[in-house]
Parts: C-alpha cells; structure tokens; sequence
C-alpha cells in the first residue's frame, strides 16, 4: 500500500534531494568532475571543478555522450586532481528507447559498458568506491517512467579493491535498497554531512571501520552513522512539522520518543565504549534495530502524509464539472430557447460570473494569499448558477419544458418508439460512465468501448427491423387485408437496398472495430499481452522482409485515404473551382503524402547499411518532415482562407432546351452524380427567381428556370472544408506516429464513414416520423462518434498511462533536439491526441452527411424524382442556408451534445479518482486515467471550436460569394 | 380459448426449463470429474442437444408449426433440409458477430463455434420448430406488430432474453477476480442460458398479465 505514491515521494526526494547534495559536495570544497548529460550542466552551472558536457536531448544519437566521456574519462581519472568523477552514460537508456531491450544494438551497448567497468574497476585505487547505478530499469519496449517492477528497479553496483563488506557478511542474495538511501551512505563516505531534506537510511553494511573482524567495533561504527543519520532525520521533521500542518501530531510524538530513547542509549553505550568497558553486544544490536526502525517509520510516515488530498478543491472541481454538464445538457435539449436568448443568458453569466471572481480576487489581494484557482471556480460556478437561474426564469422556458416533460411521460406510458431508443442510448451511455469506476474495465477500455459501439450498431438494426422502418413497406403492405403476394415483395425489395447498404455499414463498424485491436498496446497491468508489432518504428524491424511489407502497407494506407477523400470531392463536384481549398485538394495533398511516405522511406533505412549516404540521410530526415509541417500549416490556412469550393460556370446564353442538356456540356463528372450538380444549380435558379422577380411580378419567374447560372460542389459547400481539415489533419498525425499506424488512420477514416453513413440512412427512414427538429442529430450517433474517439485513441498505440507516451513524435523533423519546450510539447500532445483531435474537428459532419446524402436517398426509394418539381428538389447543405436559424440551433445542439458526452466521461473519471483516492490502484490506473481525460476533454473542445469557426468561415464567404453572383446575373 | 393456450405454455416452457436443469446434471453420471465450469464444453453439448430434442418433440406434438401444405415425401425433405441450413448459418452468423465483439479468432474457435450453436438452439431452433424454414415469417414475428399469436409473443421473449443474457454474459470477463467462470466463453453461455430460462418463466406471466392488450389478427 505505501508502494503507491512511492514514485512520486521517490522523484521529490531525488529532486529535494539531490540538488542539495551536489551543492555541499561542492561547497565542502569536494572536487567535482563531470562528464556526460549536458543537463547536469545546466542544473548545476559553475559547480564543477571540470565539466564534459554533451547534448543528450535526441534520443536517436546513442553514442555522442557515451564517446564523449569514454574519451575524457581515463585521463581525468589518471590526473588525480579530483574527489568525484561523475559519469553519466546516456547509451544504455537512449538505445532502451529507440530499439528496446532485445535488439543488437543493445547487446552492444551493454559489452561496451562492461567493458568500461572492467577497465575503470582495474584503475582505481584502495581508497576510491566505484558506484555503478541506473536510476531506472525499463520495460519490456525499454521505456520507463511508469511504476512497474521493471521500471522501478536498478542495478547498483559497488566495487573498491579494498575490503569492503566483511566476508562473513558476504550476502548470497543481492539486497534490495530504496533509492533515497544512497543519498546518506554516499554523503558518511565522502565523509560530509547528510544533505538536509533526505530522509534515506544509510545503508550501514557499507560503513566501514578500522577491523573488519571486531563485530563490536564495527556494529558501534554502524550505530554512529545510524545516529549521526537520524539525528539529521529528526532536524528535517521538526522544520518540517512547523511549515506543514498535515503530519499527524500523535505520529510526531511517537515518533520523537523514539529518537530521544535511542539517542539516550546510544550516548551511554558510546560513553561506555569511551572508558573500555565490555560492550553489551546484546544492546548495541538493539539500538541499532531502534535507529533502523525510526528512520523506516519516518519514510513510511512522510510517504502517507505526502499523498494526502484536499477534499474542499475535490469537491468544488466536481461541483463545477456538474455544472457544465448541467449546462451543456440545457444547452443541446432547448437548443431553441437558448438559441433565441442567448445574449441575455451570456451576458449574465459572464456579468455576474466576472463580479463574484473580481470581488474574491479582490477581497484575497487584501486580506488572504492570492489562488489564482479559486477565483477561476467562483467565476464559474457562478456563472453556471446565473445561466441556470437565468434559464428558469426565462418567459417561454417553462410553457417550453412543461411540454416536453409532458410528451416524455405520455409516450413513455405508450411505450411507444420515441422512448425506447434513447433509454437504450441513455443506458449504454450510463455503463460507459460506470466502466470509469472500475479499474479491470479501465485496463481493459479498449474491450469496454469497441464493445458497446458494436452493441449501438447493432441496436439500430435490430431497432430499425422491430419498428418495422427498415422492411416497413413489408410489414404494412401484410396490414391491409388482402395483399397480393406479388404487392408485397415489390414493397419488400424497395427497402432492401437501403437495408443492405446499413447491414454493409453495421459489418463495416464491426470489422473496423474488430481489425483496430491490432494496434493495442500494453499495460502493465494486462500480464498476457505482447505489444502490436505496428507500434514498433520501422528501424526497429529486423528482418528486411518484414519491414517492406509494413513500409508499403503504410504508404499504401495513406495513398489509399487521400484516394477517397479525392473521390469524394470529385464525385460532389468540388474538385473544378480554382479557389484555394481546391489547390489544397489538387497539389498539396499528394505532395504532403509523398513528403511523408519519402520521411518513412528515409527514417526507415538501417544506418548501418548506407554509410557512405549517412549524412544525406540525416539531412533528409529532417528535411521532409519539416516541410511536411509547412505544407500542413499552408494547407489550414488556405482552407481558412478560402473554403469554398464552389466553381461558377458563367451564364449559359442560349435559350434552348432544358436544363440538363446544358449541363451535360459542362462534364467531368460521372453520370450517376450530374442529378446531384444540377440540383445546386436549381437551386440557384429558385434563389434568383424568389430574390429577384419580387418587383418584376410573377410572369418572369419563368424565364429564371433557365440555367442563368452553374454552380458545382454547391450542394457540399460546407463539408468539402471540413474534409480538407480532416484529412489534412490525418496526413499530420500520422507523420507524428509510428509508420505502422497509419494502417490505422485508414481505418479510423473507414469507420467515421460507416458511423456517419449508418447516422444518414437511419434519418432518411426515420426523418417523416420521427425528428420534428430539423436536422437535429440523434444522442445515438453522437454516442458512437465520442466512443470512436475513446476507441481510437487506443487504437493508435496510446495508453493512459505516462510511460506509454510516444516520445519519439518530439523528433520527427527535429532530430537534433529542441531549443525551447514548447514545440516538443506541442508534437507530443498532437500525437498522444489524435483520435480526440481527428473526431472533434470531423464533428459537424454529422449534421451535412444526411443532407449531402439525401439525393441518394430519395433517389433510390422515391421514384418520381424525374420531373424535378421545384418544391421536392433536394438541395443538399443549401438547405442549410435557406433555414439559417435550424442550422445555428443544430450545430450549437451538436456541439453541446458531443461536449456533454466527453464532459460526463470526465465527469465520471473525476468521481472515480476521488472516491477511489485511497484504492491500491488509484496511482496506477484512476489518476493518470483521469489526467489524460481531461486534457483530452480539452483538447477536444479546443478543435470543436475550430471546426465551429470554419463552418462560420464557410459562411461568411458563402454570403459574399452570393452578394458577388447576383449583380453579375441582373445586368 | 386463451386461458388454456396460456396453460399450454406454462406446461411446455415448464418442461423445457426442468430439461435444461436435468441436462445440467445428468452429465455426471457418465463423466468422471464433471462440472459446469471445469469440462464446460461436456456441459454445453449436452445442454444444446437436450434443450433441441425437447423443442423439437414438443413443438411437433402440439402442433404449433405451420401446417405443411403438402405431405409429399420430397416437400418434407427439403423442409428438413432447409431447416438444417438455416440453423447452420445461424450458427456461422452468430460465430461472426460473437468474433466481430472481440472474441478471440483462433485461440478458441471451438468454444466460440459452441456458444454459437448454443445461442441458436435457444433462438433459432425454436424459430424454425415454431414458423418453419421460413425467414419472411421469421422477420414478420420479429417487428412490433408482427405477433400473431402467443406463442410468437413467447419467441419474441424468449430470443430477446437469451441474446440480453449472453451480452450481459460478457461483463464479468475482464474483471480480475480469477474466477473460473470468467473464462471465455463460460460466463456468456451462463448468461444466455440463464436469460433463456427466464425468457421461459417471463413469457407466460407476461402474456397473462397483458392479455387485455394483447391483440392477434388472424392468419
Ligand atoms: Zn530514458
Ligand atoms: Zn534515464
């Protein structure tokens, strides 16, 4: 149990630690050489007699630092002009990183160390201690930083040509020592004082004394140190207890009694050793155990007290986070009434909200310690109350509510199909709530998600075929009385095809769901687990074969993802204007793609086997993924700046014929997608012919049915952007992971495609029966997008656990290492992200995708659509435009409902890690859980709002765009 | 007229319950060292057969089957044919959609191949004693108003029961408790033989206790 905060308590106590130690070895005039990490130089400038330092920063480069200290290392020693020779080898771990324990590169490194403890071992003299010591182990992929047994626990080896340990003592087995003791037993050999804030136990076997062979004087050897050790010990614990209050009193005291009695016994043993009276060995073995068990006492006291909680913040945290979800879940059910007062609503919130913090901020200035934290809080709970208050006192809110509580109790009495579906969601939802509450569910997350996204696929077929809206036409033509056998297999093959096509959907989830749990990767916990071969960098791979096939797998992925989102695009009509986005489409992609596959090729190359290119490839492995980056950010804000995809074709003078003739002309699209360009083009003619004839009267309407002007990719104006965003994004993160995942990516792509494909061909069977808001979309689907989210992120390798962080994404295009720390950061959190990223900016798509597949739709199932009557013709996102206020409502709705979803998650990760705060695993698996759900909340409300801003982007150019054609077609 | 179709159900559902509990121990007369979890597939096998026969003579005695139109030797063999078919691509449906839910694809294809013929004698058999090879009829019993009588109501129940049990089957797995029941695929067959069950109670109670509601159009 105490193991649990062990780390933490292990990294203050290093950095408590540490830093004084090296002062004092300074400061007590020891000569200090070092050789090795360059961050020992920056933390420790001017301290050091001589200093070696090397960068240490690119986890690539094994052989810099190593080299480096292998070539000062024995002339120093031999100069004799030293106390301390520090050297830091950096190979060992940075090879852990880069290839793991068991590759050759390893076996090398290791021989090498080896044989440098060999050689310095021989070199030293009676008087000089070797310490040989890691301060980590690593896991099985040579990674560290976690808290399991392979990571927590480091070799120390120590070697002295004189004797050291009595042979007597001789150990057969290696004794286990807790990290924070060297720092005392190094402080009594070095022969200064023990650095203040350590709390370590020195380690007594290695106090040496004059006679090996005389226990006596040996164990009152080992009692002085224990004595001189806690009494530094204590000093620390009375300073300490004054400035913190949290140490418990009673403990205090115990604690405090027994130093006083052992200091008493061991000034009288001490004394009596003095005037060469016979020792009572008996004794001197107690006091040592009483020292032994007052310093272990001390540790164990300072590792509980340290992990100690402040349940007013807790509270206060989850009272907030209530509160948003509260608000968010106001927000997307009303979307209306929120909508039509919204600046009320805001405007009070923020007043009162900023008044509250401002009078605390106020009122903490004068009179209290200034927390930048509670004033945050104030604003926002009281913010979130004004908005409540706000919200209940509005006029219509509660006629409003009033009706929809009444509706939800009249068809739940009915039980009828409006309830059903949403307890179901509202279940599902509830158990992925729950499953935070466990830690097996947690580990097991990936199982958990992918597992009730499946049963949400399922559902709406099984759903669908219940209710009879998938083989309707079956179910109703067998109502009526006599149905001709022959009626009712024509209405059964009407519906088959878009029953096959969900079916295709549900399997292509399922499968993509299935085939994505390659890419896992391991806990500690999960004991039978071997990492996803795919996680592995290409380098890694040994056998050449193999690594061919995962290069052209990789590069095939992604050539493979941008193929359809071209096809797309192209289908749509998006692909013919010469605006920005479309030379983003065109050009940029395709040289992004090849960028990245030229990266992949180069970074993979084995160093070892093109020496002579070695400086070429160096170059190239920065090169492209830079240029990469540029073309990505060159991308984005070509997408901003211009997003419109929509290609004019000037006025078309002759009169004849009907519309579709002329349209003909324009080509390039296939057949089967004319119908869904021309509609864009009506539509236009409809705009025009209610815009302008208004003062011409009704008779000129009709010459406005002629194509006065053609417009392509109209009809996808809003999501044609937020594809290019998409896959721009995609190509991006990719480049940031292992190249074995972009398998993954495409996979990623597929399943966004079959959720929303599923999500457009419910709504057309539903849409007359069911949705009375338009375009509003479901709580199912919007379910399944954020369990996509949660899935993926496991599906790229990453895990909630901070070992697992994918570090190496810090060098892509930086392999010398940074200067400043925030681009680093930057990458990392853009790789650890992605699949929070890539859903959250893709979102909206949800609101066009059953506009955009609306012609298909009633295509397929209506059949009368030839005659193109003005008030059936589907316009696709246009309608969108036409009906502004149900656009702002939905959007606003989804967004709500999607930051709800994540909101509760986190919501839910929160309750978890507060209950659960004293629960062994609460360390290992509930706090970093929680800590990677919230910043992953974050960062998806960060790239919400980011979609939010191009679709209002979108809008904006669409507006002018409009304002442009109209003179132009008046003349 | 209804009351005794209701006592019917009570008597066969009653039946199929008691052969469920006697398959469960009887097993142990045969086979050495013998239990549920330990030789589960021994269990499985003798659950699923006992289970099919008892549906099989059951439903033929009372007659709820379809009346078959013609009593040519060649129309009842392809009958039985198509029956065996569609009870195999149950099975293989059902071993799909069991992989696609993450069960493992090759370690134990054996026991996941067992769960799917177990859920299918508990779903589809009946469906085939009940309405025949005859998948029109199948999907029709399957809608809301699809029921014509109730015994389809009690198919309804009971298939619904016995898929919830086995998803909710699925719970337990990754808890850590080393249990042996935790083993893929023990828990799921636990839970969909213990949803089929109380399909069998719930189904008559709640045919009773809605028969006010319930109303059957005629064939
Ligand atoms: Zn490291
Ligand atoms: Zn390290």
């Amino acid at each position: 149990m105490p193991a649990l905060s062990f780390l933490d308590i292990l990294k203050f106590v290093l950095m408590a630690s540490l830093c004084p130690h090296i002062f004092i070895l300074c400061n007590a005039g020891k000569r200090v050489v070092f050789m090795g990490d360059d961050t020992w130089d920056s933390l420790f400038p001017k301290h050091f007699q001589q200093s070696f330092p090397f960068p240490s920063f690119n986890v690539k480069d094994l052989h810099t630092v190593d080299n480096g200290i292998l070539k000062h290392l024995y002339p120093s020693m031999k100069r004799k002009d030293w106390d301390i020779i520090i050297a830091h080898f950096l190979g060992v771990d940075h090879c852990g990183h880069r290839y793991g324990p068991d590759h050759p590169a390893m076996a090398e490194k290791l021989t090498q160390m080896d044989q440098v403890i060999r050689s310095v071992a021989r070199l030293i003299e009676n008087d000089t201690l070797l310490v040989v010591f890691g301060d980590h182990g690593m896991t099985d992929t040579g990674d560290h930083g976690g808290e399991s047994q392979k990571e927590t626990d480091a070799a120390l080896f120590l070697y002295t040509p004189s004797m050291l340990v009595s042979t007597e003592q001789g150990l057969a087995e290696p004794m286990v020592v807790p990290q924070i003791d060297l720092t005392p037993t190094l402080a009594l050999l070095l022969g200064i004082p023990i650095p203040y804030s350590s709390i370590g136990k020195v380690m007594v076997q290695l106090i040496p004394s004059g006679d090996l062979f005389d226990h006596n004087a040996q164990e009152l050897q080992q009692a002085e140190a224990l004595f001189v050790n806690a009494k530094q010990v204590n000093r620390f614990l009375e300073t300490y207890s004054l400035v913190a209050k949290h140490l418990p009193q009673e403990t205090l005291d115990h604690l405090q009694d027994m130093y006083l009695k052992a200091t008493k016994n061991y000034i009288m043993l001490r004394d009596a050793f003095a005037t060469h009276s016979p020792l009572n060995s008996q004794e001197l073995k107690k006091l040592i155990s009483d020292f032994h068990v007052y310093l272990v006492s001390v540790q164990e006291m300072c590792k509980v007290s340290w992990a100690q909680f402040h349940s007013l913040q807790i509270i206060v945290g989850i009272i907030v986070l209530v509160g948003s979800c509260v608000v968010c879940f106001i927000v997307s059910e009303f979307a209306s009434i929120v909508e039509s007062s919204y600046k009320e609503l805001l405007f009070l919130a923020v007043f009162t909200g900023a008044f509250a913090s401002g009078t605390v901020a106020i009122f903490q200035f004068f009179w209290l310690e200034f927390e930048a934290f509670s004033v945050l809080g104030t604003f926002t709970v009281v913010a979130q109350v004004a908005f409540l208050w706000k919200f209940n006192h509005l006029k219509n809110s509660n006629r409003y509510f009033l009706n929809r509580a009444v509706n939800i109790i009249n068809t739940a009495l009915k039980g009828e199909l409006q309830m059903t579906s949403p307890l179901i969601v509202f279940m599902v939802f509830l158990l992925r709530c729950a499953s935070l509450f466990s830690d097996s569910y947690i580990v097991a997350e990936e199982q958990v998600v992918s597992f009730l996204l499946s049963s949400l696929g399922l559902f709406i077929l099984v759903h669908l075929t219940w209710y009879g809206n998938l083989l309707h036409s079956f179910i109703d033509g067998f109502k009526t009385t006599n149905p001709g056998m022959s009626s009712q297999q024509m209405a059964f093959v009407k519906d088959k095809k878009t029953m096959h096509v969900l079916v295709a959907c549900v399997a292509l989830l399922m499968f993509s769901l299935c085939l994505s749990h390659v890419f896992h990767g391991c806990r500690d916990e999960q004991v039978i687990c071997t990492p996803s071969l795919f996680l592995a960098p290409l380098c890694t791979l040994q056998d050449v074969q193999l690594r061919n096939i995962h290069y052209v797998l990789s590069v095939c992925s992604l050539l493979t993802s941008y193929y359809l989102v071209r096809r797309w695009l192209c289908y749509y009509g998006n692909f013919n204007s010469h605006s920005l986005a479309v030379f983003v489409a065109r050009f940029e992609l395709p040289l992004l793609v090849v960028c990245i596959c030229l990266f992949w090729a180069v970074s993979s190359t084995p160093e070892e086997s093109f020496v002579n290119w070695q400086q070429f490839i160096r170059l190239a492995s920065s090169v492209f993924p830079r240029v990469a980056f540029v073309l990505f950010c060159l991308g984005i804000a070509a997408v901003f700046w211009n997003p419109l995809t929509v290609f004019v074709k000037p006025k078309v003078l002759s009169e004849e014929g009907p519309i579709t003739q002329s349209y003909r002309a324009s080509g390039c699209v296939s057949p089967q997608a004319e119908l869904q360009h021309l509609i864009p083009h009506i539509y236009q003619c409809m705009r025009r012919s209610y815009q302008v004839p208004k003062e011409e009267g009704e008779s000129l309407k009709d010459e406005y049915y002629q194509p006065t002007v053609e417009a392509f990719g109209l009809g996808t104006v809003y999501s044609a952007p937020m594809l290019l965003i998409l896959v721009l994004f995609q190509l991006l993160l990719a480049l940031l992971h292992p190249e074995g995942l972009a398998l993954s990516f495409l996979l990623m792509l597929l399943e966004a495609f079959a959720i929303l494909q599923i999500h457009s061909k419910t709504s057309s069977l539903y849409r007359c029966r069911l949705y009375s808001d338009k375009f509003s979309v479901p709580w199912c689907v919007v379910l399944m997008w954020a369990l996509a989210s949660t899935q993926f992120f496991y599906a790229t390798g990453h895990l909630p656990t901070f070992p697992s962080i994918q570090w190496n994404a810090a060098f892509i295009g930086f392999s010398e290492g940074h200067s400043n720390q925030v681009l680093p950061a930057l990458l990392v959190l853009l790789n650890t992200f992605s699949s929070c990223i890539l859903l959250a900016v893709s979102c909206p798509l949800l609101l066009f995708w059953p506009l955009i597949c609306e012609p298909s739709n009633t295509a397929k199932s209506g059949s009368k659509l030839g005659e193109l009557k003005s008030d059936n013709i589907p316009v696709m996102e246009m309608k969108l435009r036409d009906n502004p206020e149900y656009f702002s409502r939905a959007l606003l709705q989804l967004m709500a409902r999607y930051l709800f979803i994540h909101g509760a998650q986190l919501l839910a990760s929160v309750c978890a890690a507060a209950i659960l705060k004293r629960h062994l695993m609460v360390w290992k698996v509930f706090a970093p859980k929680l800590l990677f759900e919230a910043s992953g909340f974050l960062v998806t409300s960060l790239f919400v709002i980011i979609s939010l801003i191009l679709i209002m982007r979108v809008d904006v150019c669409l507006t002018r765009w409009v304002k442009q054609l109209i003179p132009v077609d008046s003349r | 007229m209804k009351d005794i179709e209701i006592k019917g159900m009570v008597s066969a559902h009653a039946i199929i319950a008691i052969t469920i509990l006697l398959a469960t121990l009887a097993p142990t007369l045969f086979v050495g060292n013998y239990s549920v979890y330990g030789t589960h597939l021994v269990w499985l096998y003798s659950c699923c057969s006992a289970v099919a026969a008892v549906n099989i003579a059951l439903y033929a005695l009372l007659g709820v089957s379809p009346t078959p139109k013609r009593h040519t030797l060649s129309y009842k063999v392809t009958k039985l044919f198509r029956s065996f078919m569609y009870f195999g691509f149950s099975c293989l449906i059902f071993h799909g959609i069991v992989v696609l839910y993450g069960a493992p694809l090759i370690e134990s294809a054996l026991e996941t191949f067992s769960f799917a013929v177990l859920l299918s004698t508990f779903t589809t058999l009946r469906c085939i004693c009940m309405l025949g090879p005859n998948v029109q009829a199948w999907i029709r019993v399957f809608s809301k108003n699809g029921a014509m009588s109730i015994w389809d109501t009690s198919l309804q129940i009971t298939t619904l029961c016995s898929v919830i049990g086995a998803w909710f089957g699925a719970f337990p797995i990754p808890l850590d408790w080393d249990r042996p029941w935790q083993v893929w695929p023990v828990s799921c067959t636990l839970g969909a033989t213990f949803g089929f069950v109380m399909g069998l109670l719930v189904a008559p109670s709640w045919i009773y206790w809605y028969r006010k509601h319930l109303t059957y159009k005629s064939k």
